[in-house]
């Protein structure tokens, strides 16, 4: 290091010689080409995850994948998904020969920390890319900082469709389906197994990601014949749902829909089934409960609840395909026990995002947006993927699932019932749940 | 000097010297040293540090000299930072207009809020202003999302008009909060031997506004206003027998009060344009009560001291992971440093909860008057019995 | 009708654990005149009790089952419980079938003994101290508190079902001569509120008709005096803060099944509760009780599609809005006494 006082501004240089320094540069000038370009022989990723609050267990399932992730990167472990990802340029080495570090932060699941977290990353630790989170209020605000600061944003587990839609941006990314993708799939299997003929009652989470749930569920059954009963706004902070329960019995709905997610859907669940709803029958038929977002890790908290209830989900463990058992071996080789549906998107975000560094041959955000964009893969478990240009969605199959009537250990709780391939699930860009934003252009900082 | 006796000049002196140096003084380790998880002295925290440092001020300005305890102080730092956040969308980028902006209406949100809650006292008071600060996060977060955005939180989009700005950039990006021209979040980086050193615009504005905010105080302090305050603090009672009405006073305190708030919300979003409601959630206002009384109700430094402590431990503490453990004892024999990595991962990253609510218990058994005590104490030892309070700043912030 | 007794029984039914809460915690304000941010985290550990000794229960010896593969493809571990070893697979379920009910007397002692080890240990040196530092101390300790259970337990909720034979619902209408089917309601609510019935009478009766109890209600009235007759209050005031220790922690065991438990659940109800003793009045526990059922009833009647079709989001505010018209209508709360808590 050189010890003579050097200020960027003037002198327009880094004094930060090959001394393995990750130099904090948020939104300065000069130096260099963009934010927190990677000097010395390591690069920083930043993994911003709830580690308290109600998804505090969902974040250190993410967390395992990450530290998997990266594991995996600098060539240690028995390589994952690396073996089975199609693209192969990715060689155990790091990315593009840097070592690949981390730092790690708690987002609260609040907007404002996980903001504080991932800016304490980008201006102290040097985070070239930010990734996680587990709801989408925080996927949403994270993502329009990274979009400010000029850094690539991998988003975690969000499901609302504001994330790629209103307010998606050109530096963030999204690997999770969405809750539009969620109705389309799920829509056929549930006429398929309770008919055409049926009469819905909704209970929404009262914010954005249940609003756009609700949405797009009404719209996907509605188009098969369904009817909607009703659709009631239940608070986020509500712990007994009885009083929005009983209402259910009063009209003549035969399935009930509940657009909650977490501690929310656990307890709303846990009360339908104990007033008995499972067991009624309305209209000649047996009244149904449908969870269209599915948790593994939540559903452990409802128990037998879960039993025979329909839902989607973005990957499962037991999916037999080569990547996702490579997958899950690495990580219940590591930890003892499978891994998530937050894990496995986690993981494959890290992947995806050195894969296109080493693809564009640079840590530039647009750079790497541009390999993104567009990008084909297959092998991450999914099966063919599309990372779309237009709206920085993956394209992939769906799984619709249902609760195991009779589970092999406390980690077998759901079945897949049918993978939706992708065509079915696919939409227009400018879709009207997706309308109103845009993406912008790419910011590299700097 | 500026209407102050020797002391408090002084004590606003050594503020002063701590905000202009803070970016060293919170730096004080090499940036690729193992201890540089400790520094703090990057803009983000220490914009926090002064923000919620002013938020606690004002606080101090009721609950200290009223003892009116509010637990829904957060609402006004919530509305400061909608209002500031739509002046941002509606007007211009320019700070000036958004910070006013919210000022004012945390200040008419307060008068409103106050007029009624102040109709009550003790725990009674603290309830109604709970109650309304839970409304307003609720509502926020549901119900009036046209205005709040909900859950994701207020921010700046491409499409909004600022009349007097502009839309967006000629890059096509969303143009940065500024003071005529000068953009709040540009840092200058001062690279000195091993350290790093970063100055912020924007600190360094919501720090000179933290002086003046805190030199406002020390006057209302001193003030007779400030005495009628502290009267109404010690006997409310046998001042309404003298025939006294002492609630233009304290309302005037509480909407004082929610002033700062406001200008804390204004400033958060200066920094970072966005506003969530979770700023208004009652654990918010918790928050500013226990930054108060863990630096030391009733002192004019003690609220800074509790807000620069709670928010080090929120930023710092969160997130020292178990790799940055294993790096710091990997000199010792394994055994060892696998036993030392898992006592100690319970207190940091996910665990920096339970090390704050422990040392919540400690500070508050051991240091009956809060952090400010503390630096009292340490003053005693050394010897130095006059200008305690003087010590105390200096004594405890480079801990910080 | 129906829809309107349906409500009713709900808010009954959220009333009773409001109830349970805010008498354990005005209790403790009453007669030790200490403001314990630290009462939802002893009902939250309540509710623990009750996973803890289901899971206690549930301590399996592991075979391995060569026929089967778990999902590494390694043979499953087949989990039995100890307790179906040792008493036979019937009888055996049938003890972890009723583990909730069995933690009622596990939890008892438990309660107590961390309500004697706070107050001794921890809030018997703040009586002198301002409510401020009550606050932070206690505040401090529900993290901790908090913090440990989600150590030990992960942060999501954790399933603690009923006895089978009380985990469905059962038409209490046809019981009341309505027509049948019209008002369907789960036996273990009912049991809920049953059991806080009791629990709520029994502490009335204990203070009402006990020597101790006199004792303590003078005391609640005017330490000083009593003290200076040459009770030994201090002692008392101990055995106060257990048993309300072990009143918050049966209604979290009790409330184990209705909503599965997890570690901030305590957090949930701490504010609520507040509001609800608040509301009630200061020092009154019939006050309490009664505010914590006006207000679990009016929430759920708030949460009825006819009421928030004309006021959106009423059911988010129910709690506060009448929470600020009865302190601006009743100064003291529904039945406060004056001078306590007021400055």
């Amino acid at each position: 290091m050189t010890n003579k006082l050097t200020r960027r501004g003037l002198l327009k240089t880094g004094a930060v010689g090959g001394a393995g320094l990750a130099l904090p540069t948020i939104f300065t000038t000069g130096a260099h080409a963009f934010t927190n370009e990677p000097s010395g022989g390591t690069v920083t990723l930043g993994f911003n995850v709830p580690q308290s609050g109600p998804y505090a267990d969902e974040g250190a399932d993410e967390l395992r994948a990450y530290m998997l992730a990266v594991e995996h990167l600098n060539g240690e472990g028995d390589g994952g998904m690396l073996n089975t990802f199609s693209s192969k340029v990715l060689e155990g080495n790091g990315i593009l020969g840097k070592k690949v570090e981390y730092v790690t932060g708690d987002t609260q699941t609040k907007s404002d920390a996980a903001r504080a977290s991932a800016k304490s990353m980008i201006e102290k630790d040097g985070a070239i890319m930010i990734t996680g989170g587990s709801s989408s209020g925080v996927a949403v605000a994270v993502q329009s900082l990274c979009q400010e600061a000029g850094v690539i944003f991998m988003a975690g587990l969000t499901h609302s469709n504001d994330t790629t839609g209103k307010d998606k941006k050109a530096n963030g990314f999204r690997h999770f389906f969405n809750a539009y993708m969620s109705g389309a799939a799920l829509a056929p299997v549930l006429a398929k197994t309770y008919g055409t003929d049926r009469k819905a009652y909704h209970l929404t989470a009262d914010y954005t990601w249940g609003w756009t749930q609700e949405e797009s569920i009404v719209a996907a059954t509605e188009a098969l014949g369904w009817e909607t009963v009703q659709t009631v706004k239940t608070p986020l902070s509500a712990t007994d749902f009885s009083s929005y329960i009983t209402p259910v019995l009063q009209t003549d709905a035969d399935v009930l829909i509940l657009n909650h997610y977490g501690g929310n859907m656990v307890n709303s669940l846990t009360n339908a089934v104990q007033f008995g709803l499972r067991e009624k029958v309305v209209n000649g038929k047996n009244f149904e409960i449908v969870v269209p977002l599915f948790s593994r890790l939540m559903a452990r908290g409802a128990g037998e609840n879960v039993k025979g209830i329909l839902g989607s989900t973005n990957w499962h463990w037991s999916l037999q395909d080569e990547g996702s058992q490579a997958f899950v071996k690495s990580f219940g080789t590591k930890y003892g026990f499978p891994p998530s549906q937050a894990a496995h998107t986690c993981y494959v975000q890290t992947l995806l995002y050195a894969d296109a560094v080493a693809r564009a041959g640079s840590f530039n955000p647009c750079a790497v947006g541009e390999a993104l964009e567009g990008f084909e893969f297959d092998g991450m478990g999914n099966g063919p993927t599309l990372y779309r240009a237009e709206d920085h969605q993956c394209f992939k199959d769906v799984l619709v699932v249902r609760g195991k009537e009779n589970p092999t250990s406390e980690f077998d709780l759901l079945e897949v019932v049918e993978v939706t391939p992708v065509g079915q699930v696919t939409y227009a860009p400018d879709h009207p749940m997706f309308a109103g934003g845009a993406l912008g252009s790419c910011n590299p900082g700097a | 000097m500026l209407g102050l006796n020797k002391k408090d000049a002084t004590l606003l002196g050594v503020v002063a010297v701590l905000v202009i140096f803070a970016p060293f003084i919170l730096n004080p380790f090499p940036a690729d040293s193992a201890m540089a998880q400790f520094n703090a002295g990057y803009p983000d925290l220490m914009q926090r540090f002064v923000i919620f440092g002013i938020f606690a001020v004002g606080f101090n300005l009721l609950f200290g000299l009223t003892g009116y305890l509010s637990f829904g102080h957060a609402a006004f730092l919530g509305v400061g930072s909608y209002s500031a956040v739509w002046m941002f969308k509606l007007l211009s980028m320019n700070v000036i207009p958004a910070i006013l902006l919210s000022m004012v209406i945390a200040g008419l949100f307060a008068l409103l809020i106050g007029f009624i809650s102040l109709r009550r006292t003790g725990i009674y008071f603290s309830i109604l202003t709970l109650a309304f600060a839970e409304m307003s996060f609720r509502l926020a977060y549901s119900v009036l999302t046209p205005i709040t955005n909900g859950e994701t939180g207020l921010q700046l989009t491409l499409e909004d008009p600022r009349i007097l700005g502009q839309t967006a950039t000629e890059n096509g990006g969303i143009p940065v909060t500024n003071l005529f021209g000068l953009e709040m979040r540009s840092t200058e980086v001062l690279n000195l031997g091993g350290w790093t050193f970063q100055f912020n615009n924007g600190y360094y504005m919501a720090g000179a506004l933290l002086l003046v905010a805190f030199y406002i105080s020390i006057r209302i302090f001193r003030s007779p206003f400030g005495m009628m305050l502290r009267a109404v603090k010690s006997n409310q009672q046998r001042m309404n027998y003298t025939g006294l009405n002492t609630k233009p006073y304290t309302l005037a305190a509480f909407v004082i009060s929610g002033m700062y708030a406001g200008l804390a919300g204004g400033l958060m979003a200066s920094m970072d344009p966005l506003a969530g409601a979770e700023r208004m959630q009652w654990t918010a206002s918790g928050e500013v009560v226990l930054m108060t009384i863990l630096g030391g109700a009733g002192t004019l430094i003690g609220p800074v001291l509790g807000a620069g402590f709670i928010k080090y431990f929120e930023n710092i503490f969160s997130k020292i992971n178990e790799a940055v453990l294993h790096s710091w004892f990997h000199a010792l024999p394994d055994g060892l440093e696998n036993a030392i990595v898992w006592v100690l991962e319970h207190f940091v990253g996910s665990g920096w909860h339970l090390t704050l609510g422990l040392l919540f218990m400690l500070v508050v058994t051991f240091l009956p008057g809060g952090l400010v005590e503390g630096g009292q104490r340490l003053g005693r030892l050394f010897g130095r019995k006059k200008d305690a309070e003087e010590k105390t700043a200096t004594q405890s912030t480079p801990a910080e | 009708m129906d829809a309107i007794i349906l409500q009713i029984l709900n808010g009954l039914d959220k009333g009773s654990a409001y109830a349970l809460i805010a008498l354990g915690l005005t209790l403790i304000f009453g007669t030790l005149g200490v403001v314990n941010f630290a009462h939802g985290a002893l009902f939250m550990i309540g509710a623990f009790c009750a996973v803890t000794l289901n899971k206690l229960l549930n301590l399996s010896v592991e075979t391995v089952d060569p026929t089967r593969t778990d999902f590494l493809g390694n043979p499953l571990k087949v989990k039995t419980p100890y307790v179906e070893t040792w008493f036979g697979p019937e009888f055996g379920h049938a003890i972890i079938d009723w583990s909730v009910p069995l933690a009622i007397l596990f939890s008892i002692p438990i309660m107590i003994a961390i309500g004697f080890i706070m107050e001794r240990g921890l809030i018997k040196h703040f009586y002198r101290r301002p409510h401020a530092d009550q606050i932070l101390v206690t505040f401090g300790l529900a993290i901790v508190l908090q913090e440990l259970i989600k150590h030990y337990y992960g942060a999501n909720p954790i399933q603690t079902p009923a006895p089978g034979a009380f985990r469905g619902s059962f038409d209490f209408g046809a019981m009341l001569g309505f027509d049948p089917n019209t008002i369907i309601y789960p036996y273990w609510r009912m049991i809920y509120f049953a059991f806080a019935a009791v629990i709520i009478g029994g502490v009335f009766a204990f203070l009402q008709f006990t020597t101790f109890g006199m004792v303590v209600r003078a005391g609640m009235a005017d330490r000083e005096t009593v003290g200076l007759l040459g009770i030994n209050i201090d002692k008392r005031f101990t055995i106060m803060f257990g048993l309300a220790a072990a009143v918050a922690g049966l209604a979290g065991v009790m409330y184990a099944p209705i909503n599965s438990p997890n570690y901030h659940m305590g957090m949930d109800f701490l504010v609520l509760s507040f509001v609800v003793v608040v509301v009630g009045g200061m020092g009154s526990l019939p006050g309490a009780v009664a505010a914590g059922f006006l207000l679990g009833i009016l929430e759920s009647f708030a949460s009825m599609n006819e009421i928030k079709s004309i006021l959106p989001g009423i059911d988010q505010i129910i709690i506060y809005v009448a929470a600020i018209i009865i302190l601006l209508t009743r100064p003291r709360g529904l039945l406060g006494r004056k001078g306590v808590m007021e400055d």
